[in-house]
């Protein structure tokens, strides 16, 4: 038995306490997290916490209400339980709104999945300063054009969570992750420009520090003598981090609750060519290299892999109980949520498929294009119900297969739904990102590039 | 929220190993919302936080634990992890006598929302919904939000200081959708002020609606927009967004103190067009970003940034201005006891100019006119920056003419400034959400309609 003090016995407490013609679930969440930050050889700061909290959901007669708390004393329980009674009398009644069954929760069997490191628990704050320290070092030595680095840190976390309800269905996850990254502040006379490198693991030993120095440096450096380039039409080669973001967005239009709400460019799709015939999407949690890796959802159901496009064709949606049930696809385990609100739909571990070619070669068959390094305004130039896409981009020209002068002030735009169809080629080099998504390198055949 | 003696018990164990000074940051804040959606409530919210930070400050190291144990022994010990990370060298321990210090604000807050009662807001939502779908059949979807919080925080620090504030906001949204024969397009709107339930005195949930659904149906008609620098005119309100990016954060202490700002070393020098004048004012009355006191007890402040062009001062917190030997303008904030103070903007604006808005206009040959922005993003260490826009029109023959698709602006923060060459004598503040290193807080921005002589649109019509 885990003890009373922990997630999964906490929300047990609160679920037990169902009354008659009521559903209660209780997600309850524990996590212990180190930051360090440093400047100049020094630490800046060093942040050590503990945090717990609750979330509490109702549902009465199809209406549905939902309190939070950030703390698990036995008086914050009752008062968030109490409130989330309490607001489920002012929902709309729907008869689709109810928390995960048991036979949703045991339709497919959880995967088995290392995402917790022991040793996290054992390494000294001192080493992981020590680890930051080392990246700042690393970046600013990582070439002569460095004149700095404006940040350099160290985070982990160990997380513990739990999923408990009234009609028995009980999920605890286990995980630690760990991080660093650093921006490298290039100089030549009075022009600057920036760069960031990173490296993720679930223990510090997995963190690859010298390498995230060397991007942040490279990255920063290959900027200098940016220039705004005229406007054109180009294909556009796109980093793997910007895939990984791109994703996101696609993966958001994916979501069964935009596409049920009316608020998706892919509602009423399925079944349809939306893609270049290369492209195969996936959502994978239960592939633990994956980030977003988990073994259950934020419902308790387990978690599985979700074909969304198959050589272009839409295929389906991520669905959460709700929506699952409501257009009578089923749940695929996607529920995701924070502390704050109920469950919604959500990916994990978006990724497509790789193709053959690593992005040397890629670039090396261009005559013409733009290598876009970096974007900027995802979140005010992009939407995945209308499709729009414009974004600012710093990057590369390349001219006849290399990578020729960087430039800036930039934008690259298109259309969500045409830049599906206009991939032209799949990188090999598929790599887990922070996120939700996979990062490999993609080329769009045509985008509009905005410049002088 | 807490004793001042449990406090000053607090500070002196944060200080027994030493440290130059030490901090107490409490908070408790709770919240309620609803959400309306597909035409039905979706659900009523209430959260709550509570609990505290302790910050050790020494030499140029900062050491910071926090707690949702509120209670003496859970202080001490977030105290201590304080005092230990920040690896002071041990010295005497200091004796800390608080001294209570008085927050006045700015306005009064009427009616508190824990006071109303949640069918009133979820009637709000009701509404709303019937008032959108009410501007035409293509409205295929609404949704409403409403959201209130009360953040009470408490400082208390090693100078004796101990002061204590109260901030409650109010906001209210609307997103709808309208279907076209070319897809799906989007409206919203989100108005919030630092004021309770008497927000909706002036404000009618239905005219929230009706601005997110016209918005969403007038881009049923949009046009791809042009691609490449032409001028462009930003409507009162909605452009300060351009000058929260193109200048904002670069005026933000702690980024000039890490060497990662362009304005590093401007101060006295020319870096905008005479006609901009740029204040951050925490201090405006009913505003989203503000507040009596900052996250660190600083008073709020009006700070004037740039005046006629000339760059007066930065924004400073309290570490960034101790290591200069001077005094705080009160924008040291955090999104929650769990997050360390930066130094960040309240509500920024450009003050009025001269110009008649309808003649700026009138005098742009061509040009795109921008109504509504949906926020941007800035590298304050190179200036480059961008903003989304999400209602525009085409300026043709200085009328304007047709609307376009939402397209992103690029510009560089220095090289725009310069190239505002019309000020309007009008003037209306935007409500949003500023995040800087994982940290969100509520800001206004401001600005009357002005024009940019030339900035790059990046749309996809082909020039």
């Amino acid at each position: 038995m885990a003890d009373l003090d922990a997630p999964l016995g906490v929300a047990r407490a609160v679920a037990q306490r169902a009354g008659a013609g009521e559903q209660v679930e209780a997600y309850v969440v524990r996590s212990r997290e180190t930051e360090v930050s440093v400047l100049r050889g020094d630490v800046e700061s060093l942040t050590v916490a503990e945090q717990a909290g609750v979330g509490v959901r109702v549902v009465v007669e199809g209406r549905q209400g939902y309190a939070w708390a950030g703390s698990l004393e036995p008086e914050v329980l009752d008062e968030t339980l109490a409130e989330a009674r309490d607001n489920a009398r002012f929902a709309a009644p729907d008869e689709w709104q109810g928390l995960a069954t048991l036979a949703e929760a045991n339709s497919v069997e959880p995967p088995t999945l290392a995402l917790w490191r022991d040793e996290l628990g054992n390494v000294p704050t001192t080493a992981k300063v020590d680890l930051a320290l080392q990246l700042e070092a690393a970046t600013a030595g990582a070439d002569p054009r460095i004149r700095g680095v404006e940040s350099a840190t160290y985070h982990d976390a160990a997380l513990d969570a739990a999923v408990v309800n009234s009609l028995g269905v009980e999920a605890s996850t286990r995980r630690t992750s760990c991080s660093c990254g650093a921006v490298a502040l290039a100089s030549e006379g009075t022009e600057t420009r920036t760069g960031y490198g990173f490296s993720v693991g679930r223990a510090p030993d997995e963190l690859e520090v010298e390498t995230a120095a060397h991007d942040a440096a490279q990255r920063a450096a290959r900027l200098l003598g940016a220039v705004q380039p005229p406007s054109q039409r180009l294909p556009v080669v796109l980093d793997p981090l910007v895939t990984g973001s791109l994703l996101a967005i696609i993966g958001a239009a994916l979501n069964g609750e935009a596409v049920l709400k009316g608020r998706s460019m892919f509602a009423g799709r399925a079944g349809e060519v939306v893609a270049a015939t290369h492209v195969t999407l996936v959502d994978d949690p239960t592939d633990a290299d994956a980030r977003g890796a988990a073994p259950y959802d934020a419902e308790g159901v387990p978690t599985r892999r979700t074909v969304l496009l198959t050589d272009g064709v839409l295929e389906g949606f991520l669905q959460n109980v709700y929506t699952g049930r409501r257009c009578g696809a089923g749940t695929t385990g996607s529920a995701v949520r924070g502390i704050s609100s109920p469950p919604g739909v959500g990916a994990r571990a978006l990724a497509v498929r790789p193709g053959t070619r690593d992005p040397e070669a890629i670039v090396a068959s261009l005559r013409d294009g733009l290598y876009v390094q970096s974007v900027t305004g995802l979140h005010s130039g992009t939407s995945p119900v209308s499709g729009d896409f414009s974004v600012g981009a710093v990057g590369l020209m390349i001219r006849d297969g290399a990578l020729a002068e960087p430039v800036r002030e930039v934008t690259v735009a298109s259309t969500l739904q045409r830049m599906l169809l206009d991939v032209a080629e799949i990188g090999s080099d598929l790599t887990w990102l922070p996120g939700s998504a996979a990062g490999v390198t993609l080329v769009i055949g045509d985008m509009q590039v905005s410049g002088a | 929220m807490l004793d001042p003696d449990t406090l000053a018990r607090t500070l002196g164990v944060a200080l027994r190993s030493g440290g130059d000074f030490a901090e107490v940051f409490a908070e408790d804040r709770s919240s309620s919302s609803a959400r309306l959606d597909d035409g039905r409530v979706e659900e009523v919210v209430s959260g709550r936080r509570r609990g505290a930070g302790v910050r050790v400050v020494s030499g140029e190291s900062t050491g910071y634990a926090h707690t949702a144990d509120l209670s003496e022994a859970g202080l001490h010990d977030a105290a201590a992890a304080a005092a230990a990370a920040a690896r002071g060298t041990p010295g005497d321990a200091r004796v800390v006598a608080l001294e209570r210090r008085d927050a006045p604000r700015s306005h009064a807050v009427t009616v508190p929302p824990d006071t109303v009662d949640k069918a009133r807001k979820v009637e709000l939502l009701e509404r709303a919904d019937a008032a959108a779908r009410e501007r035409g059949a293509a409205i295929g979807q609404v949704s409403a939000g409403y959201a209130d919080g009360r953040r009470r925080i408490l400082v208390a620090n090693s100078d004796g200081l101990l002061v204590e504030d109260e901030q409650v906001r109010t906001r209210f949204s609307v997103s709808c959708v309208a279907v076209g024969d070319a897809g799906l397009r989007t409206g919203t709107e989100a108005p919030g002020r630092t004021v309770g339930f008497e927000l909706f005195d002036d404000l009618a949930p239905e005219a929230v609606a009706t601005t997110a659904a016209d918005r969403a149906l007038t881009m049923l008609a949009a046009r791809p927009a042009p691609s490449g620098p032409i001028p462009v005119v930003l409507r009162r309100g909605a452009g300060g967004v351009l000058f929260h990016e193109a200048c904002g954060h670069g005026l933000e202490a702690d980024l000039v103190d890490r060497d990662a700002s362009v304005f590093r070393g401007q101060v006295g020098e020319q870096v905008a067009s005479p006609l901009v004048t740029l204040v951050d004012d925490g201090t405006y009355a009913r505003e989203w970003g503000t507040y009596a006191v900052d996250d660190e007890g600083a008073p709020a402040r009006r700070t004037p940034l740039i005046e006629h062009g000339v760059l007066t001062d930065f924004m400073w917190d309290r570490l960034r201005a101790d290591k200069e030997g001077r005094v705080s303008t009160g924008n040291g904030r955090r999104e929650t006891y769990q997050h360390l103070p930066m130094v960040r903007m309240t509500n920024t604006y450009v003050l009025e100019g001269d110009d008649d808005p309808d003649d700026i206009i009138a005098d742009t040959p061509y040009g795109l006119y921008c109504v509504a922005l949906g926020g941007g993003q800035v590298d304050p260490a190179t200036g480059d920056f961008v903003f989304g826009v999400t209602e525009a029109y085409l300026i043709e023959g200085g009328r304007i003419t047709e609307p376009v698709r939402a397209a992103q602006l690029i510009g560089n923060g220095p090289e725009v400034l310069r190239r505002i060459d019309a000020v309007g004598n009008d003037f209306d503040t935007w409500a949003g959400t500023c995040g800087k290193n994982g940290q969100g807080v509520p800001v206004s921005s401001g600005q009357p309609t002005l024009r940019v002589a030339e900035i790059t649109v990046g749309g996809t019509a082909r020039g």
